[in-house]
This record gives structure tokens, sequence and C-alpha cells, in this order.
């Protein structure tokens, strides 16, 4: 079904590749559907995906991602290396070069100018910029001249394509946003939601939460492009209302988006009208194991902190026999259909960083059991085991979801199939991922023995995602209960991989050692149990061509591709 | 009358203090935080800058005298600028939505005219179905037509929008494709084509809310024609020999729409407050869809500047209920 769909896709794109040489604005209008409506057009002033990728249609960085999560040069000339001499080769600044005779969409000329100016506003420290982690370690920005923007880092820096590349770190234009820096970020809504930029469109009318009216950007670099005159993104209902309005009446030209379950994904593949894309980044569904003592007995201040290691999880042997109890084919068939794979590994992806670790995808419920024999725990009267005394009981908590609940369902009848008491907890997700410091119930507190919800990376670059791991960012009472080392998983070994990696440049020992890392948290030490690699699933009409879904970067990367087919 | 009402107004003002304090304490005290709807791909330092700049981190009680500044004077004297092109809110900070990192009146006032649009014509469009039907049930009680309007009536209450609304979208979107399944909120009515085109895409909402609403309307209208056809001064009319025509819709109706016009007028405030599940059912994106969006994405000054004036409406059009009780009914004086 996948590769047909992909097949009947490159088959569409290559029929009518002619019709992409039309003039701009000659295929009218074209609808796009984002149920969550964009908030505001500024990405620095937002860090959902609804505000980045509606934003992506005007604004642009100097470099973007493209499907394949390869750095692909948008206003600069070509992405600099340290092959071509673009990157230095210590590794401590990277030199772009703009593109000449590049336009705003008013008209007055792009300059380096600008680029500095952007990363001036995204670092002012009281402008709360959403994307502040993508100018992290710059130092400086040189503008020796109109075209040429040096980028400084405190140290080397083996992945330079942070700053001013993909969707979430685009350039703004200095004149329009001269007053909006620091804390009058916010009075400036008319630039905020009308932002001008060298994207293919530019912002006619704009309708918080509800309705974006755009138009062909008058000077966009490709004078053929775009193919359509006007574009509207429309938002508000839900992701099953979207699919319909694509796949069943034809209303929408492109819904993004469009996750529901995989019957009514079937279902509405047969209407006709248009086809479901799908793509998979780095965003994975996983069970994570607390390595530490979340037991209510423990003090305040105490509990699930690295004061107490956990009774029954330290043991390798039980992490592992619980992994094994699980079948991920039946999770995906229940929860993600298209959108969704069983997966092993914390880094699915970019194919050269994935580890080739498979080892968890058949279910093993006797293994599981011996297992557990193994390490002492022995089946009681009641079925379930026991140790010293000790029943073999676990909290697992995630947030409230309706697959969340599905899933912690099966997981449940698994376990217990091995002998697991289990007791299923969910936390509404505003609680969960708020991250109040006050409350128990948040996943950094993890007062649970497991907990299961998704994380992924920005970009390609998995080295910041596998840092998170490290022994410094346990979180607890002293830092307000802030790290990002959930499962408090703490391995000097592990430390000094990362120490490496941040120290390699070389694009196959970094791969090498990702996969290392990889490894020590998924197969080797069963610390985070990776269940499913969540695709994204977004809804195109039959009709509408030159759509090619992107996860490393906006899902309306190309839109200047785009054509209407006749 | 007057003095009443002045005295009325007065009582007001206190009671929407208190709506004010109430409202706010608790929407900020309920769990959640505007911190979920970051990315965990954004790291804890880059969290916590953005939180500071959103002011959430201040003590409570100071972000509520801010916020009763804001709303009474800020907002006010921003709409005085608006109105007259004068600027004495220059400078001074307005109640900033968080999802937006903008002005929370102006995004109100986007939302307002589609609502008022489709939910007043739907208000409306109920209470002619209603009326009629109310009446002529009461005079015919228990006749075929009153089962069917109690039937009508009985679906209208317990069928939810949710339902009824996804009913229409698959029968009349879906399966015969008569209407829209989204509502444009950018359309504009400047000739009969696109007056039709706003009259196809509004059918389907105002149905389904039409509906829900008639259901209500005329089973107050039946009880209240019932209770006053037994009345004496209803057989002394047909004893002096009036036609049953101004029996009924003469002397029946007048007094029987005196409780009927408060209910009516108490259900204003619900249009300005829009509909949640149908705008967010068919894209109508007004008040009621800004107010689920706020309260998804813990938007709290939206959620807290939007339960407020609902308040101030309720209690308004409460007030405006029992000054047109006292128009209506001569007996009831408040003086």
């Amino acid at each position: 079904m996948k590769l047909k769909t992909a097949l009947l896709g490159a088959a569409c794109a290559m029929a009518f590749a002619p019709a992409a040489f039309a003039e701009r604005g000659a295929d009218g209008n074209v609808n796009v559907l984002y149920w969550q409506a964009p908030s505001t057009l500024n990405p620095y002033l937002s860090s959902g995906t609804k505000d980045v990728e509606t934003a992506s249609l005007i604004l642009e960085g100097l470099a973007g991602f493209n499907e394949k999560g390869e750095v692909v040069a948008r206003l600069a000339e070509s992405v600099p290396t340290v092959e071509n001499g673009g990157v230095a080769a210590d590794l401590t600044s990277i030199t772009w070069k703009l593109q000449p005779g590049l336009l705003w969409s008013d008209g007055t000329p792009v300059t380096s100018a600008d680029a500095k100016f952007t990363w001036e506003y995204c670092t002012h420290p009281e402008g709360g910029c959403a994307q502040a982690a993508r100018y992290e370690g710059v130092t400086a920005i040189e503008t020796p001249d109109d075209l040429t923007i040096v980028i400084k880092f405190s140290a080397p820096k083996p992945n330079p394509y942070t700053a001013f590349v993909g969707g979430t770190s685009p350039i703004l234009q200095a004149a329009q946003f001269a007053n909006c820096l620091g804390a009058a970020a916010s009075t400036c809504t008319e630039q905020n939601f009308g932002p001008i930029g060298t994207g293919p469109f530019v912002v006619t009318e704009f309708k918080t939460n509800d309705t974006v009216s755009l138009a062909a950007n008058p000077n966009y670099r490709d004078p053929a492009k775009p193919a359509f005159a006007t574009m509207t993104v429309k938002g508000g209902g839900d992701a099953e209302a979207a699919a319909r309005a694509v796949m069943e009446t034809g209303e929408f030209d492109y819904a993004w988006n469009t996750q529901i379950n995989p019957e009514l994904q079937a279902a509405m593949a047969g209407g006709g009208k248009g086809v479901f894309l799908n793509g998979f980044g780095t965003l994975v569904e996983r069970i994570e194991m607390n390595m530490t003592d979340p037991s209510a007995d423990l003090p305040e201040g105490e509990r699930s902190t690295t004061k107490h290691p956990h009774p029954i999880l330290t043991d390798i042997r039980v992490r592992t026999a619980l992994s094994m109890a699980i079948d991920r084919q039946i999770l995906v068939d229940v929860g993600y259909g298209n959108a969704g794979r069983p997966t092993c590994n914390l880094v699915p992806a970019p194919e050269m960083f994935a580890s080739d670790n498979t080892g968890c995808l058949t279910q093993d419920i006797e293994g599981a059991k011996a297992l557990l024999d193994e390490a002492g725990w022995v089946v009681g009267a009641d079925g379930i085991r026991e140790k010293d005394g000790k029943k073999l009981k676990l909290l697992y908590q995630t947030s409230t979801n309706p697959v969340r609940q599905d899933f912690q369902a099966l997981i449940k009848g698994w376990w217990n199939e091995i002998g697991v008491e289990v007791e299923l907890k969910n936390i509404d997700a505003s609680v969960f991922f708020g991250g109040d410091a006050g409350s128990p119930d948040t996943f950094q507190k993890f007062y649970a023995d497991v907990e299961m919800y998704a994380n992924n990376f920005d970009g390609t670059d998995p080295e910041p995602y596998l840092a998170q791991y490290m022994c410094d960012k346990i979180p607890g009472p002293d830092n307000q209960w802030q790290g990002e080392n959930i499962n408090r998983f703490c391995d000097p070994a592990y430390d000094a991989l990362v120490k490496e990696m941040s120290a390699t440049a070389e694009m196959g020992k970094r791969a090498e050692l990702a996969k290392k890392m990889n490894d020590m948290l998924t197969k080797d030490s069963m610390v985070v149990v990776p269940l499913v690699d969540r695709g994204r699933l977004s809804a195109a009409s039959t009709t509408l061509g030159g759509v090619v879904l992107n996860t490393w970067d906006t899902e309306l990367w190309n839109a200047q591709d785009w054509f209407r087919i006749k | 009358m007057l003095t009443y009402t002045l005295r009325r107004l007065l009582l007001a003002i206190p009671t929407l203090l208190l709506i004010s304090l109430v409202i706010f304490l608790l929407v900020d005290l309920a769990p959640g935080s505007p911190a979920s709807e970051i990315p965990l791909t954004v790291p804890p330092e880059v969290r916590e800058k953005i939180l500071e700049s959103l002011g959430v981190n201040q003590p409570i009680f100071v972000r509520y005298l801010l916020w009763l500044k804001q709303f009474f004077w800020v907002e006010p004297l921003n709409g005085i600028d608006w109105l007259f092109g004068t600027n004495y809110a220059e400078g001074m900070q307005r109640i900033i939505s968080y999802q937006t990192r903008s002005p929370v009146f102006p995004l109100i006032g986007e939302r307002l005219p589609q609502t008022l649009t489709v939910i007043g014509t739907a208000y409306l469009v109920g209470v002619l179905i209603a009326l009629p039907i109310g009446i002529y049930s009461a005079y015919r009680q228990y006749s075929l037509f009153d089962q069917f309007g109690t039937m009508f009536a009985m679906i209208g209450f317990s069928v939810p929008t949710f339902f009824t609304g996804t009913v229409f979208i698959i029968v009349f979107g879906v399966w015969l494709g008569w209407f829209p399944t989204k509502y444009d909120t950018t359309l504009e009515v400047t000739d009969w084509d696109s007056f039709v085109k706003q009259l196809r895409q509004m059918a389907m909402p105002v149905m389904v809310l039409g509906l829900a609403n008639a259901a209500a309307i005329s089973r107050y209208m039946r009880s209240s024609m019932l209770e006053n056809m037994r009345q004496d001064y209803v057989r002394t009319a047909r004893a002096k020999g009036m036609s049953e025509r101004t029996v009924v819709l003469k002397h029946v109706l007048r007094n029987s729409m005196i409780p009927v016009v408060t209910i009516i007028a108490l259900g204003i405030p619900s249009i300005f407050g829009g509909a949640i599940i149908t705008e967010n059912l068919f894209g109508v994106n007004g008040i009621g869809a800004a107010l689920i969006g706020a309260i998804r994405g813990n938007d709290l000054p939206m959620v807290q500047t939007l339960a407020f004036i609902f308040a101030i409406l309720i209690v308004t059009f409460n007030l405006i209920a029992d000054v047109l009780y006292g128009l209506l009914d001569p007996r009831i004086r408040y003086d």
C-alpha cells in the first residue's frame, strides 16, 4: 500500500511535470486545511508546528531540509561545508553567501544585515524567543558585505546547520521588525500577523486561529513560481473532519496531520478524491523506565530522586522481560495504521543514524517469563510474581489520549500474562507536559514506575537529543524538576560518548557514536523501551500535484512547486 | 421603574467584581500550564524564558489586579482610540493572549461577526419554528400534531449537536454534496452569488442549532399556552362570542408570551457565547471555537476575558428580561 502510494505519487509527478513550467499564478486558488489553526505567523513567537509551517510559506531561511533530511540551499547560493571551505576547518564558524539580487516581497533587497538582525531578535533576553535553541552557541554574526554572513560559534560545532536553516529559523526583515525587539515583541501585532518575507506567498489577510489568505509573491526569485495565484489556509475542527474534507468531499486540496484511526483511514482512502501521504521522522512513542524509587512512603523531595534506586526496575532482567512481552505490531495496527511502524530504536532516523536494532520486534512471552524466573521473581498464589515478600507491581502512567489508553490496556494485558500486576493512570496532557514543579503529575517528576509518551528531535542531528540522557540532566528538586533525563539514567561511559560526539565532525564517526548511544539506552539496558515510530499522515487531493511530504522540515516546504493537475 | 433599574445597575457592579475574581481564580488555579503547549524539543532554558516573557511567573494577585486594570481601563481606552483615532492608551500594556502574543480584544472582535450571523440566525430560526409549534400543540392538545411536536422536541433535546452535526455533514455534505462542510469566514456578501454561497454555508450549522433551540422554546410556549387556556378570562371571552382566532391569538397568546419572552431574552447571551461544539464541527471559528481553543491551549488571559464578557452579558440580559417583564405585564411594577 505504502509503496503503491509512493509509486502513484511519483508517476503523477512525472506525467504532469510539464505543467510545473506554467507561469506564475496560472492555477488559481489552492485550499489547505490546518485543523489546528495558525495563531501567529511569526515562528519566533510560537513553537507550535501549525504556526511554524504556515509561516514557512512566507518566511525562509538560508537553507532547509529536503525529504531525505539533506540540507538544501534556499536563500543561500550553496550549502557551505568543510570541503568547499564554507565551514572553518576548526568548526568554529560557517560562512553563508546570499544569492545576489534577492528581494523581499515589498521590493527591497535582502541583505546580510537582515540575518544579523534576526539573530539579535531571537537572542534578546526579554523576547522569550521560541526558537532560541537554533542559535545556541552562536557568539557573533559578522557581515563583511551585503551578501556574506559569517556565523561564529563559541566552541567547535560539528553540526553548524542550525541558525537560519529550516522552517524554525527563517530570516526576518530588519526594517519591519526593528521596533519589535525584546519585550516589545508582543506589541508588534501587525508585523507578527503579516511578516514580509521571501517565500512563494505573501499574506493578504490573517484571521487568528482561523484563516490565512495568501497570494503569490510578486518578487519571488523564480519568475515561473508559484503556480497558484492564491492560497487559503483554513483552521478549525479535528483530524477526522479534515481528512473528510479532502478525501470525501474534495473541498480542500491538502490537509495537515490527518491522524485518524486505521479503520477510518481505510474507509476514506476508498473515496477516490484524495490520497493519504505518510512519512517517517524521529517521533517515537516509548515507555520510559524509572531508575529511581517513586514510592509514596519516601519523604517529598526524595521520591524519584537518585537517592533511592528503584527496588524492582534496577534489575535489567525485569526491564528486558517487560519489553519482550510487548507485541509492537499489534500496537501499530490498533493505534496508527499506515502512520506508524514498530521500532526498537530511540533514534529511528535519519537512516545513517539508525541502529540495526530489531531484536524487540518479536514478542516472546515465554522468554519474558523465564527471565523473570531467573531474576528470582516467582509466581505467587494469586498469579502475581513476588520476591522477598514484595509483589511485582508497577504503576504505569501516560497522558489522556484515546490511543495511549488503548496502548495501556494492551500492554497491561501482556504484562499480566507474565505475572506483573499493573496499575494504570492517565493524566491530562496539560498537566502531564505542563512542567509545573508544584504538581506531582508531571512527566518530569515521574511519580510512577513506568510512563509512556512520545518525543523527537528538531532537524536531522540527534546530538542534543542523545545528550539529554547525561547524568547532570536528571530532574530533581534542586533544579525545579526541569531536567530532560526522565529515566534518571546515569552512566559515565555514556557521558563520555556524548562528549566525544560533540567534538567529532566526521559524519560517519558521528553516526557510529549515535548508534552506540542509542543501543546503550535501548537494547543494552532497556531503560528506554521504544514502541512505535510515529510518522506524519497528511491528505492531498488527487488534483494537487507536486506535493512531497517532508518530515525534516515544514510540510509546506515546497509549496512553490505545487500545481493543479488538469 | 427607573429607580428600580438604577438600583439593579448599581448592584451589578459588586456582583460582576465578585464574578471576575471567581473566574480569575478558577481559571488560574485549575491544573495545567501554558508550558504544556511548548513541544518537548524546546530545551528547558528556552522554555523558562518563554514563560517569563508571558508573565506567567508573577504572583496571582498581581496578575489579577493588572488584569482588572487592563479590562476596565486600558481596553476601553483602546476602544476609544480605535473609534476616534486618539491615542490615550499609547504605551499601556493590553491583555495579551498567550497563544498569539497579541491583544485579546481585537481577536474577539474578529470572531464576533460570524458568531452573531450563524448563532443569531439559528436562534431566530429556532424561535420562529418553536412559537407556532408551541401554540398549535397547546390549542390541539393530544392531537397528532401535538404528538409530532413532542417527538420533535424530544429529538432536539436528547440528541447532542455533535451527533446531529456529523449526521448532517455525512448526509448533506458527503452523500448529497449540497452544502460545504467547512464555513468560509473570508467570504464577503457583495452580490447575489456570494449571498447564495453564504446561505449554503450557513445552512447546516443553522439547522443543527435551530433544532436544538426550537426544542426547548416550543415546550415552554406549549405549557404556558395550556395554562392560560384554562383560565376564566378565556371562557368569558368565548362566552362573549369572540372568534376562536381572537381568543387564542389575542388573549391567550399575549398572556402566555410573558414567561416565554423572559426565556428568549435570557437565551440571548448564549448567542454571543457561540456554540463551542457546532462552531468547531463546521469550522465557523467564532467565539465558541476561540474559547475552546484557548482552553485547550491553556491561554489563560483569553479564557478569563471571554468568560468575564459572558458574565457581563448574562447579568445585563437578566436585567433586560426583568424590565421587559414589567412592561409586558402591567400588574408587575417594581416601584
